[in-house]
This record gives C-alpha cells, sequence and structure tokens, in this order.
C-alpha cells in the first residue's frame, strides 16, 4: 500500500518538477516571477482539450497546445516583462497574474468552468507488479518529464545557448558587454519555460483525465514551493523540490487525509525558507532577487 | 442605497482595508502574499469571542486584530530573516499554513465552516475603513513613514543612519497583520459566516495588485488601486462572460504604459507645480 502511494507520488512529483524548472529557469536567469506560468501549464490541458474534442488527432492537438503557449509567453514577455526593466521590482508580478487572469477568463469563456473530463488516450493500460499498480500512461509521462529535464540540464551547460543564459544569470552586464544578443535570448528562454509549463499541463489532463480553467493553481504554486524548497535557480534543486513536495503531497492525504496537504506541504516550505533559505541544494543568494 | 449598491461598497471597503494590510509592509521593501493567513486569524479569533463567549462585537474585533498583529509579529521576526523574493514565498507558505490549520480546527467548524451569529451593519463597515484610512494617513505623516522609506530605498544605509532596521521591519510587518486581522474580523461579522476556503492563495494576491496598480509612492495608491479593481468588474457587467477577461487585458495595458503605478509621486508635484508654471 505504502509503495502504491510513493508511485502515485512520483507521477505528482514529475508534474511539479517540470512546472518548477519552468520557474526557476525565469527567476535564476531574469529574476522574474513569473505567475503566467500556472496559465501556460493550464493552457497546456485546455487547448488539447478544446483541439481534441474538435476531432484533431492527438499530435496535432497536443503541437497545437504547446505552440499556443509558446506564443503566449512572447506576449507576456512583450508585455509583461520587457516595459517593466527598470522600474519597481515587484511589478512584472502584476501583469504576469494579470496574464493569469486574462487566460482563466478566456478559457471560461470557452469552455465554462466546470471540470472537464479529457478523453484517455491510453486504453486502460497498466503494468502490474505483485500488488502495485503502474498506468502505461503514468510510466511514459515520468520518463518524458525527466528525459526533458536531463536534456535541459546538459543543453544549459555543454551548448553556446547554455553558456550565454548562464551568463546573463550571473550578470545581466556582463553578458550584454560579452556580447550576448539579450532581444532574442529573452524571448527564447520565455519560450522554453512556456514548453515546459505545458507539457507539464499535457501529461497532467493525460494522467489524470481531467481539465479545468482554474487547474493550473493549484499545481502552479506548488511548483512555486517545490523550486523554492529544492533552491532557485538550480535546475537540480527543482528535480529534489518537486520530487519532496509530491511524495509529502501524497503521504499526507493517504496518512491523515487530504485537508491537511497545505499544511504539511507548505509547513516544508516555511520550514526550509527559516532555517536553509537558499533551498536544499542552492547558492547562497550572491545579490538581491526579485 | 440600494442594495446592490451596499453590496459593491461593502466588498469595497474589505479591499481597501486589505490593500492597506499590504502597503504597509510593502512601503518597508517587504512583498506580503500571505494576508489571507492574517485575515483568518482576525476572523476566527473574533468570531469565536462573539459566538462563544459573549463578547459585543467591538473588543472582540479589537483583539481578534491585536492576536494577529502578536502572531505576525511571533511569526515575522523568523520569517523577516529572509529577503526579497525569499520573503514574498515565505509569507505565502504562511497564509498556506495558517489558513489549513483552521480547515482542520474543529472548535471553529473546520471544513465546513463557522456561523458568526453577531451582526455587523454596513455603516459600522464604512466607518472602520475610513478610520483604517485615517490611521494610515495619519502613520505616513510622521518620522516612521519615512524610516520606513529609508529601509525600502537602502536598508544598509538606514542602518548606518542609527535606523535598526529589523525592528522597522518587524512593526512594518506587524501592523499591517493587524489592519488585516481587523479587515478579516469584521468579515466575519459582515458576512455572519467564515470558512477556511475563502482565504486562499487569491484573496492574498489581489491586494498586492491593488497597491502595485495603484503605486506604491503615495499612501493614495492603495485606495485608487482597490477602487479600480472592486468598480472596474461591475461596471463592466453588461458584457457579462468577458469583463475579467477584458479587465486583465487592461491590467496588461495599463502597467505596461505606467510600470510605476497609477498615483506617484511625480504626478503630485506636477498637479503642484502647475499653478506657478514651472517644470516638475
Amino acid at each position: 500500500m505504502l509503495t502504491q502511494q510513493i508511485v502515485n507520488g512520483l507521477m505528482l512529483s514529475a508534474i511539479y518538477m517540470l512546472v518548477a524548472v519552468a520557474f526557476t529557469l525565469a527567476i535564476g536567469v531574469l529574476n522574474f516571477l513569473n505567475f503566467s506560468i500556472p496559465g501556460l501549464f493550464m493552457i497546456g490541458g485546455m487547448v488539447a482539450f478544446g483541439g481534441l474534442r474538435l476531432g484533431l488527432p492527438w499530435p496535432l492537438a497536443f503541437g497545437g497546445a504547446l505552440g499556443a503557449a509558446a506564443l503566449i509567453a512572447l506576449a507576456v514577455e512583450r508585455f509583461a516583462y520587457r516595459p517593466m526593466q527598470g522600474s519597481d521590482p515587484e511589478t512584472p508580478l502584476v501583469s504576469s497574474l494579470g496574464f493569469l487572469v486574462l487566460l482563466e477568463n478566456l478559457m471560461l469563456v470557452r469552455f465554462g468552468s466546470d471540470q472537464q473530463s479529457f478523453p484517455a488516450l491510453l486504453a486502460d493500460m497498466n503494468l502490474r507488479f505483485g500488488g502495485l499498480v503502474i498506468g502505461i500512461a503514468q510510466l511514459i509521462s515520468m520518463a518524458l518529464s525527466v528525459l526533458l529535464v536531463v536534456w535541459l540540464s546538459w543543453f544549459l551547460s555543454r551548448t553556446n545557448t547554455g553558456r550565454q543564459i548562464r551568463t546573463v544569470a550571473e550578470s545581466r552586464e556582463t553578458a550584454l558587454l560579452m556580447g550576448v544578443n539579450m532581444g532574442t535570448l529573452v524571448p527564447r528562454l520565455f519560450v522554453g519555460s512556456a514548453l515546459l509549463a505545458s507539457s507539464a499541463g499535457l501529461l497532467f489532463a493525460v494522467n489524470y483525465q481531467q481539465v479545468s480553467p482554474f487547474m493550473g493553481e493549484g499545481v502552479g504554486f506548488k511548483g512555486v514551493a517545490a523550486m523554492i524548497v529544492g533552491g532557485m535557480g538550480s535546475i537540480w534543486g527543482a528535480v529534489l523540490g518537486g520530487l519532496l513536495i509530491g511524495l509529502v503531497e501524497v503521504l499526507t492525504i493517504s496518512t491523515v487525509g487530504a485537508n491537511f496537504v497545505n499544511i504539511s506541504a507548505y509547513g516544508l516550505l516555511l520550514l526550509i525558507l527559516i532555517l536553509r533559505p537558499q533551498g536544499l541544494i542552492g547558492q547562497p543568494p550572491s545579490r538581491e532577487k526579485l | 442605497m440600494s442594495g446592490y449598491l451596499t453590496g459593491v461598497l461593502v466588498t469595497l471597503c474589505f479591499n481597501i482595508i486589505a490593500a492597506y494590510a499590504v502597503y504597509l509592509p510593502m512601503a518597508a521593501g517587504q512583498l506580503n502574499l500571505g494576508i489571507a493567513g492574517f485575515m483568518a486569524i482576525g476572523a476566527y479569533a473574533a468570531a469565536f469571542l462573539t459566538n462563544e463567549m459573549g463578547w459585543s462585537i467591538w473588543p472582540a474585533v479589537a483583539v481578534g486584530s491585536a492576536s494577529s498583529c502578536i502572531i505576525g509579529l511571533v511569526i515575522g521576526i523568523p520569517v523577516l530573516r529572509t529577503h526579497g523574493i525569499y520573503l514574498a514565498m515565505a509569507t505565502f507558505a504562511l497564509g498556506q499554513v495558517i489558513a489549513a490549520v483552521f480547515l482542520n480546527l474543529e472548535v471553529v467548524g473546520g471544513a465546513a465552516g463557522y456561523p458568526v451569529a453577531s451582526y455587523a451593519a454596513p455603516a459600522v463597515i464604512f466607518m472602520a475603513t475610513a478610520g483604517v484610512m485615517l490611521f494610515v494617513m495619519l502613520l505616513s505623516t510622521t518620522r516612521f513613514a519615512l524610516y520606513l522609506t529609508s529601509v525600502k530605498s537602502d536598508s544598509t544605509v538606514s542602518d548606518l543612519m542609527g535606523i535598526s532596521v529589523r525592528s522597522i521591519q518587524a512593526a512594518a510587518f506587524a501592523i499591517g497583520a493587524a489592519i488585516a486581522g481587523f479587515g478579516g474580523a469584521l468579515y466575519g461579522h459582515s458576512y455572519n459566516f467564515i470558512e477556511a476556503q475563502h482565504f486562499n492563495v487569491m484573496l492574498s494576491v489581489f491586494p498586492v495588485l491593488f497597491v502595485l496598480f495603484g503605486g506604491t509612492q503615495t499612501v493614495f495608491g492603495p485606495l485608487v488601486g482597490a477602487m479600480f479593481f472592486t468598480l472596474a468588474p461591475e461596471l463592466l457587467r453588461a458584457s457579462a462572460e468577458w469583463r475579467y477577461a477584458i479587465f486583465a487585458f487592461f491590467i496588461i495595458v495599463f502597467m505596461a504604459v505606467r510600470p510605476q503605478g497609477l498615483i506617484t509621486t511625480s504626478l503630485f508635484a506636477a498637479f503642484r507645480k502647475r499653478p506657478n508654471g514651472g517644470k516638475v
């Protein structure tokens, strides 16, 4: 029974992990707490749902969802991030939250506020090991999220673009002086972050077979918690944080009840922030963030 | 006054109180994303006192506000060791934990919610809101407001100038918590029902939007922000289902055009200078 819970927890962890990595890209490099990410997560699930309902084949629906998220991310960059350079550090928060509210309400107008059931794409196929049940969809999603994160980590440490991104994270001015083209790098970062968030939304929709315009809020905020628990700005920190938050959540539900989830998950976040603000494997901040 | 108008105005009052609860810590450079938690403390404490102890409303509201203030001080001291985004996330987590604790507290109804017997009429709420506004405006004319600004602008220099940065920060955080608790306590008695689910993330985040939208530079920013956020969706009611989408669109465009918020000090300076014909 406990192992089954851990397996379920790992699934949830994989989703939190992707969202946390999406947040960490924006905050670690650009110092921008991008609150539109929960909205992009929701777009991943809802647009795919809309496409499937129109009768599109699934690759088209999924591609459309990811494409929509990428386009929206470009708009967020243009209208929420770029005009705010040089103003109070908190202000981009307002417009990125504005995007969250806008996206949620656009979907609300189109699909209504109820939870919709997402069609099961892989007929109920389960692997059984002894008493343990693992869904194929679960397994594929977990593998996909781990692959994405491993690839991203490779990309950041080995490629030229990755080196540029790391330079910007270290010092924006130096990066500019070194000839990094911020005008194209920043939009690409936003798109990358959006693709991660919307694939997380897609995986969520496929696995839990439900979507709603507000599906991004709970998961998105847990993703922020995961990012901080692990260590802000660190990819592997986001992975570790996602794992911890997902497992804590599932184990809390199975031992004391669903109403205690927020106490344990956010209690963990609060404890980490007080005892070790840089997160479990993060570097202590060398400069003020946000 | 029609029932509808009264309803909107009462909502506006609670939004104004919440905006000022966020404004004070923000004037000291702290982004408090957990204001809903402090509202919950005030609401539940006051409701418990009027319901179970038979207190009348005002002492109960005062104690609710005070308990929120004390908890803000006790929790604020370790939490304020963090800065910037870390502080914002710590307050965010704090708000979530507090709301979840009340969700599981069976003495005050747990997940089923908690009916409140005593009633505070709209007139009482209007007066209380005016009181909160007066308090913050008076506070903004004292040296304390100067300390807040200096701590926000540069805490190292403030420290060198002999300002106790930690105590100013803790004070701003605690006063913000007290105002939030005050608003929460009145909320419970105005609607006669509280439930933990009401004190959610969005209740914490929206007051922050009011303040940033109105502008943090002057004491009038939160008021204007709260008014815009409460009244604009009502005025957009004509386009029923699109109104929040239009409203969100406005916010994005507006912040792109005026990132410092609606009401800024330079705006005031422009008004003052105009009679002389001088430049700002």
